[in-house]
């Protein structure tokens, strides 16, 4: 069996190029609070969303609608028409995080196939399977704080499909518990859908170095030859004591392209690469390399030698939780 | 060096010093009508731009004496050339080559940030909106030229093929299977 490639789309432009390039699924979310990247100028109106799933069937890939933000109270019928529209939308799922839209999901749209995402934060078999037994869920993303015998150990104990980040941003917390960006800007990614929101950053060069701006504060500085990390409060540099430097987390992104054999032996069904916000450039080198190295692996071929840095966040990699050598 | 500029070429010093001398309001009027012309060609550009589509944009190509001001005002654009830092919310900078590699979907606008090739000024949201729309639109300049050049547009897309050969510079919208 192939190891699903399951990638981001940000776009129709992005969804096409996914697509074409040999994405097996696509993830991509409404152009509002209900889905986890809720940034100018991205994400799919309903028109848009039939058309870019016609055509993503019309070439035998699949779409799913992440709706995994958490319904604000008084204000559900959103998220609750979010979960109706992809259905008559066409999705082949809806990737959700709130127990509660779950349960509507379940009653309201049962035939509408439900995974659980990465911001539900799953991170046992027990949990997993509660939610199986309860809302019927069929896979689960898997939060990016699990090493592969981790993930393995699960995939012993359920019959849900695991579903892992191979590729992109990292985040450093458990997903879906991180408030950080409230603290700064008033607004999270688990309410809000975004992370650091544009609209909070300001960046101001001087001399060659280059200072980013959260919510007013300073959160980091590179000079003029270094990589420019996101503006997120977790890649932030800052000094304690006599230290200064990236207290929380480097900014790496996440390339798991050399676990992929390793993590077909754990029994993981779908390969997911992290980037609704970056481009159509983006979208197809990032599949066309993955979809390469699942192919050789499943001919018994060696994995292909990636060609990703440039695309990574401060142009450097880390295998992440996979292997604890993350600190 | 990162790995990002070493690809990307740089505006022949020796042209730009010419430019220093071209008269601007008669580009200015050029590339307004120029990007009225797309602007009725892909109207979801400016859709896409949402809150952010009168927000006045300066587009700083980094090795040409001049920065371009770009009003979108409301999908009836405005554009104009100035010598200095140029007025407006988001100021994008990079060489030239960059900016419109990003437009022809070459290059990745996050990738072109982290190396540093790009920096982005002012208002980030109004950055980030153009530069989705501008990703999503799929444009090809070389195209939109052709088409409002009548019987010049066959010798001016030999020339064109001929200069991005001999520059490297992604003039016109590459084949996807061949650009990633």
């Amino acid at each position: 069996m192939v190891m699903e490639i399951v990638c981001p789309a940000g776009t129709p432009a992005s969804l096409r190029a996914a697509v074409k390039a040999g994405a097996h699924t696509i993830y991509c979310g409404f152009n509002d609070e209900t889905n986890a990247r809720n940034f100018p100028g991205l994400n799919f109106d309903r028109t848009e969303m039939r058309e870019g799933i016609a055509f993503a069937h019309s070439h035998v890939s699949k779409v799913l609608i992440a709706i995994n933000t958490f319904p604000r109270a008084g204000d559900e019928g959103v998220w609750h028409r979010a979960v109706a529209d992809a259905e008559s939308c066409g999705a082949d799922a809806v990737i959700l995080a709130d127990p509660g839209l779950l349960d509507y999901a379940a009653c309201n749209h049962p035939h509408l196939r439900r995974h659980l995402s990465v911001q539900a934060a799953a991170a046992n078999a027990d949990i997993i399977n509660y939610y199986a037994k309860v809302f019927d869920v069929k896979r689960v993303v898997l939060p990016r704080v699990l090493s592969v015998p981790e993930i393995s150990a699960i995939n012993a104990e359920t019959e849900v499909e695991t579903e892992v980040f191979v590729f992109g941003g990292l985040c450093v917390m458990a997903e879906g518990r991180c408030s950080l960006s409230s603290y700064a800007t008033g607004l999270s990614p688990n309410m809000n859908g975004v992370c650091s929101p544009a609209s909070h950053v300001e960046y101001h060069e001087d001399n060659g170095a280059l200072d980013a701006r959260l919510g007013g504060y300073t959160i980091h500085r590179v000079g003029q030859n270094e990589p420019a990390p996101y503006p997120t409060l977790c890649k932030g540099c800052f000094g304690a004591k006599d230290t200064t430097g990236h207290l929380f987390e480097d900014p790496v992104s996440l390339n798991a392209e050399q676990l992929i054999p390793q993590l077909q032996k754990a029994g993981v069904t779908a390969l997911k690469i992290e980037g609704r916000q970056r481009s159509r450039s983006y979208v197809a080198q990032v599949v066309r390399n993955f979809r390469a190295a699942v192919d050789a692996l499943e001919a018994g071929q060696p994995m292909p030698e990636g060609m990703l840095a440039r695309l990574s966040e401060g142009q450097a990699m880390t295998t992440g939780a996979y292997k604890k050598t993350w600190r | 060096m990162s790995q990002t500029q070493a690809t990307i070429p740089l505006f022949p010093p020796i042209l730009a010093r010419a430019l220093r001398v071209v008269p601007l309001p008669p580009l200015s009027l050029s590339l307004t009508a120029y990007s009225r012309k797309i602007a009725k060609n892909h109207p979801g550009l400016f859709r896409r731009l949402g809150e952010f589509d009168h927000t006045p944009f300066v587009l700083d190509p980094t090795d040409l004496p001049f920065v371009i001001c770009l009003d979108p005002n409301g999908g009836v654009p405005r554009v104009t050339v100035v010598r200095g830092k140029g007025e407006g919310a988001a100021r994008i900078s990079g060489p030239l080559a960059a900016l419109i590699g990003l437009v022809h979907g070459a290059y990745d606008g996050d990738a072109l940030f982290f190396s540093r090739d790009l920096v982005v000024e002012g208002d980030t949201g109004a950055a980030l909106a153009l530069r989705n729309a501008v990703d999503d639109a799929e444009l090809d300049l070389a195209q939109e030229i052709a088409s409002i050049t009548g019987p010049l547009a066959r010798p001016l897309h030999h020339i064109i093929e001929f200069t991005q050969r001999r520059t490297g510079v992604c003039l016109t919208r590459p084949d996807e299977a061949e650009a990633w």
